[in-house]
């Protein structure tokens, strides 16, 4: 493996005096499910979008598939292979469950018809068949967190980047996500992931990335992170490691 | 585009039971303002770009179509073409540097506004659109001139150019382009990150729409054979051009036409009750729009589709009922 698929490069970015991110860099490799996580306000969906083009970094370079990406508009990412969903979701709220997943399934498929037909498949994959007449805007957030994935994945990405698909959704509604997205990887699509839902992020990574105050942290498999002593003190405080002890349990 | 031929036709044989003049110049202009409001409906009412200033368009090819004979004494067909064309220009200027800088709601309507009366004032003073006292276009009644005798002749070319605009507006439905400005309209953000370039997008349909808007503003010139400043660049057909396609059901192919008719309608009405009061038609128009965002917010065609669908479930229950009474 020569560079992997997505590469984020020492990006920087800044809004007035806050520093949001702070030359992050960090690899995600063809093939896998990566996840960043932290604390809230670290700098996470920041981060997607600049790696999506919707924001430009002050500093640092993206590089996707060998080219470098940085500042390009999020529509010819799209084109490029790289799509994104949003952590609030953004459905397209007047139209039927299946035309906005045609708006995605559109970049591919110029004829009505069969951007139609493509549409109708991913529902059906992502267990939306039932509402594809049904609008949008009367879906249950559940459903909304599907369609939001559903639409993503019309564009055919090569890396998707989700962005907290699981908040928000009751455990069962994750235990059937997560095969989903399990079954995404299988079928080629590189996965970058922003989760709170730890559950989630210990069953699908291979590599975990932390992220605290726009900085890398830490990094390895789930199992190495959540042992770590900075990422324990990222999230509950300073000393909390030493108080809880080390990979221990809150009494 | 069944539904657009059979109402076209039925628009067409008007003139065959001898409707009178008065009847027929009431059919013209408010075929002009369907016109003009299926302009601003593929921008405003498929794209969600909120326009008050489609005079700027209207006025342009007005303008164009009747200096270009006056003053330079072309062909009127020709000018009219050139009129087409310049309205096109305008759109795609004013949409370049609006939407290149990002400007949504009511920004992007206050900017279109302010084009629109800033051509107004521009109109109103240059030498060559006749300042003040306008441009009138000489009488030459031969059809080389696009002047006819008869006013179902001018009924019938209006007519067959809302017909081209129905077509237009219904294949848009059908298209990638017109899903994506329908997606547009609903959440730019999501559109894009889908791969929508928004800006491109958005752009094509200013073109279109001030292109539509212009062509009625051509065939104004030469069916009253006059323009000056406050007729083609005055917030009038500003107004009329949002309204239409607002009261119709904006973001649907008849709402226009089915608006314009309605509209213009109110207006001959509250005239003939209310005498010649000025104002009186701007004042109806108000009320009707308060009445049409708080009761039918899809127009008059979302209520018909609502009411037909409700008529369509009342006639299944009923059934229903009478196979379980006996």
């Amino acid at each position: 493996m020569a560079e992997p698929l997505l590469k984020v490069d020492h990006i920087s970015q800044r809004f007035g005096g806050l520093l949001a991110v702070d030359s992050a860099s960090f690899d995600v490799g063809a093939g896998s499910i990566t996840a960043l996580i932290g604390p809230n306000g670290a700098g996470k969906t920041t981060l997607f979008a600049i790696i999506s083009g919707f924001q430009r970094p002050v500093e640092g370079r993206v590089r996707f598939d060998g080219q470098d990406i940085t500042g390009r508009a999020p529509h010819e990412l799209a084109r490029l292979g790289l799509a994104r969903t949003f952590q609030i979701v953004q459905p397209f709220a007047g139209l039927t469950v299946r035309e906005n997943i045609a708006v995605g399934a559109y970049l591919r498929h110029r004829e009505r018809a069969r951007a139609l037909d493509a549409a109708e498949d991913i529902a059906q994959r992502l267990a939306l068949g039932k509402y594809v007449d049904q609008s949008a805007g009367a879906l249950t957030v559940g459903a909304r967190k599907r369609l939001e994935l559903a639409r993503a994945l019309a564009t055919s990405p090569r890396l998707l980047l989700l962005d907290e698909v699981m908040a928000g959704l009751n455990p069962s509604e994750v235990r059937d996500l997560l095969p989903a997205i399990q079954e995404l990887r299988t079928q080629g699509t590189t996965i970058l992931l922003i989760e709170h839902v730890m559950q989630a992020v210990m069953n699908l990574s291979d590599q975990v990335y932390v992220l605290a105050e726009g900085k890398i942290i830490a990094s390895g498999t789930p199992e190495s992170v959540v042992e770590n002593e900075q990422v324990i003190e990222a999230y509950l405080g300073e000393g909390a490691a030493a108080h809880y002890g080390k990979g221990g349990r809150p009494p | 585009m069944k539904s657009t031929i059979a109402a076209c036709a039925v628009l067409a044989s008007i003139p065959l039971f001898g409707a009178s003049n008065v009847t027929l110049n009431f059919l013209v202009v408010a075929l002009v303002v369907a016109l003009v409001g299926q302009g601003w409906n593929i921008l405003g009412g498929y794209g969600g770009q909120y326009s008050f200033g489609h005079a700027a368009f209207f006025g342009s090819g007005a303008y164009v179509t009747a200096v270009l004979q006056v003053k330079y004494g072309l062909n009127a067909w020709f000018a009219i073409a050139v009129g087409i064309a310049a309205g096109a220009l305008v759109g795609a200027i004013i949409g370049f540097l609006a939407f290149r800088s990002g400007l949504r709601g009511s920004y992007f309507a206050l900017v279109t506004l302010a084009f629109a009366e800033v051509l107004r004032i521009v109109a109103s003073v240059t030498p060559i659109t006749g300042a003040g006292v306008g441009t009138l276009i000489k009488l030459d009644m031969r059809p080389e001139a696009f002047q006819f005798q008869s006013r179902a002749v001018f009924y019938w070319i209006i007519l067959f150019l809302v017909f081209v605009s129905l077509l237009i507006a219904g294949r848009l439905e059908q298209t990638r382009f017109g899903a994506w400005l329908v997606a547009i309209r609903e959440n730019e953000d999501s559109a894009r990150a889908l791969g929508v370039d928004v800006f491109a997008i958005k752009l094509r349909a200013m073109i279109l729409s001030s292109a539509m808007t212009a062509a009625a503003g051509c065939f104004y010139a030469q069916y009253f054979l006059f323009v000056d400043s406050s007729i083609a660049f005055g917030s009038w057909i500003s107004v009329e051009a949002l309204l239409a396609p607002i009261v119709g059901g904006s973001g649907t192919v008849f709402g226009p036409l089915a608006g314009a008719l309605i509209v213009r309608l109110l207006g001959e009405a509250a005239k003939l009750v209310a005498g010649d009061a000025p104002g009186i038609d701007l004042a109806i128009y108000g009320a009707v729009l308060v009445g049409v965002i708080a009761f039918a917010p899809r127009g008059i065609v979302g209520l018909m589709a609502a009411l037909s669908a409700r008529l369509r479930a009342n006639i299944v229950s009923a059934a229903d009922g009478s196979g379980k009474h006996g």
